[in-house]
């Protein structure tokens, strides 16, 4: 085995250990989505002063697995005069629009295994990571879209039309938000933004307005309260997803907490540092801990720190959507488009002012 | 448009509260604060209420040691408004002389009004404290005798209750 290994081209090793990580990241994230159907339910019910799921395994963490093996069992409505292909296609647009968003997320630096350096993001070092992001979550509009047009159902076709003009006003603000990160850090690349904030230089810290504007629009990406307009239950029934039913609900269902945990995860690697651990490596090394490089301990710790902020965001967003009431249309529109996009644009200019101060005053 | 008086969301809210964040912050921190609030719910097959006296559950007969004490006059069957309850009389050699040979109330029908208690002479049928009603059939729902009938110790409460207010 050992042998085979050592003696096998490059590119097998190669193809081998993405298929790894690809299963490994597809199990975490989605394990990581009915966790977070637990945590909303969970959390939801302490807001309210009930205790929440308790029956099926401990602390009803099993209830996520209940809930899908009912979801799987249901039986599959498509409605007469539905466009069957596109009602089909819908969901498994939006999913694979978030999973493959994960490729390029990196959860921490590097671990040494059989004397090779693997990198712990299925796509490492993606020179274009934060467009590729851009891209594909903006792509995720039209699995919206498509369901509520295909459904043949006029709650639907609003609450897809709704989605469309939310997540495109939205994704401006989201674009114009990241690009004083972009001028602070001078890459796209994910895993280069997250070694420029090594240290606690957290992005957050020069760019608080960027931040704001981000989460919000995040939010709105995400179709989550306080913007869940698109599926909006006193107005529009159940939104896109009114006329699904079984496993495709149940889809539509995951590819939403997908999105939160994709969008924590995001906020996490631009503004709190992703991976990086609150304190240097050598100080860690001097302290007489062996957290070199590479080491499984340093992973561990990385990883440790990056779901610890990836799982405060996913509280955050449950948090909002059980704090605050929904958003009327125009309210949105106003947000968007009269503050969040000047604001944007004036957090560009100051960051582009500061940038060039500090490089011309301080290095 | 000479008349009109704006009084927008814009002009009544100050400039912190148009800023959202603040308030948002305010409510936040509501929501947190009640996460490690008590529960007001009950796990309820573990832990069961027990209500008051003054409780109306579903109606039940009393039964005294030597028998029912209803007379089967059919008061209750006249006044109920949902026309639950039906009572065929016989004929006893006890001092009372007449007992229900016949006694049912249809549980469907029921609205636990009461109005059978109030009106009964012989303070014979009561609500009891019984919340847990579950049939699987229509003709289940049908209570004769056999569950009617409670014995006078288990119904105290309602009894007490009834010597001081009604």
């Amino acid at each position: 085995m050992i042998e085979l290994i050592t003696t096998a081209p490059e590119w097998v090793i190669q193809l081998i250990i993405t298929i790894i990580k690809i299963v490994i990241v597809l199990h975490v994230m989605l394990l990581g989505a009915s966790g977070m159907v637990w945590l909303e339910r969970k959390a939801s019910a302490w807001m309210q002063y009930r205790s929440g799921p308790n029956r099926v395994g401990p602390f009803g963490l099993l209830q996520p697995f209940a809930d899908v093996i009912k979801l799987v069992f249901k039986e599959d409505i498509v409605p007469d005069n539905a466009n069957k292909t596109y009602h089909f296609l819908a969901p498994l647009i939006s999913i694979s629009v978030v999973i493959s968003v994960y490729a390029v997320l990196p959860f921490g630096d590097y671990i040494t295994l059989f004397g090779r350096n693997i990198s712990l993001a299925v796509a490492p070092n993606m020179n274009i990571g934060l467009l590729y992001i851009f891209a594909m979550s903006s792509l995720g509009v039209y699995g919206i879209t498509l369901a509520g047009w295909s459904s043949n159902n006029k709650y639907s076709l609003l609450g897809g039309l709704r989605s469309s003009a939310q997540m495109i006003s939205y994704e401006i603000c989201m674009g114009v938000s990241i690009i004083g990160v972009l001028m602070i850090s001078g890459t796209l690349d994910l895993t280069e933004i997250v070694y420029k904030q090594d240290g606690m230089m957290w992005n957050v810290f020069f760019q608080p307005i960027g931040f704001i504007i981000f989460l919000v629009a995040s939010f709105a990406e995400t179709n989550r309260a306080p913007f869940d307009l698109p599926e909006a239950e006193p107005e529009l029934v159940g939104g896109y997803h009114t006329e699904y039913s079984g496993m495709k609900f149940g889809t539509f269902f995951l590819v939403e907490y997908s999105h939160i945990i994709l969008a924590s995860s995001i906020l996490t690697v631009l503004f709190f540092g992703g991976w990086t651990l609150p304190v240097k490596l050598e100080v860690l090394q001097s302290l007489g801990i062996p957290a070199y490089p590479g080491a499984p301990l340093t992973v561990l710790l990385q990883a440790g720190s990056f779901f610890t902020k990836m799982g405060f965001f996913c509280f955050f967003f449950v948090w909002v959507r059980w704090s605050l009431p929904r958003f009327r249309y125009d309210q949105l529109m106003n947000l968007g488009w009269k503050i969040f996009l000047p604001l944007a644009l004036a957090n560009i200019l100051l960051t582009g002012i500061g940038v060039s101060v500090f490089n011309a005053y301080f290095r | 448009m000479a008349n009109v008086t704006k009084n927008t969301e814009a002009q009544r809210l100050n400039f912190w509260e148009k800023l959202y964040l603040p308030e948002i912050a305010r409510g936040l921190g509501l929501t947190f604060k009640a996460m490690f609030k008590p529960n007001m719910t009950r796990q309820y097959p573990e832990e069961r209420w027990e209500p008051e006296g003054s409780y109306r559950g579903r109606p039940v007969l009393v039964q005294e040691e030597d028998g029912e004490r209803c007379v089967a006059c059919g008061l209750c069957s006249r006044v109920c408004p949902a026309l639950a309850i039906e009572v065929q009389a016989g004929e006893t050699d006890k001092e009372k002389e007449r007992f229900p040979k016949l006694f049912e109330i249809n549980m469907l029908r029921c609205i636990y009004c009461g109005f059978c208690e109030e009106v009964c002479p012989e303070e014979a049928i009561v609500m009891s404290k019984d919340y847990e009603l579950v049939f699987t059939s229509p003709e289940d729902a049908i209570y004769g005798k056999d569950k009617l009938l409670i014995p006078v110790a288990k119904l105290q409460d309602r009894l007490e209750f009834l010597r001081q207010y009604k």
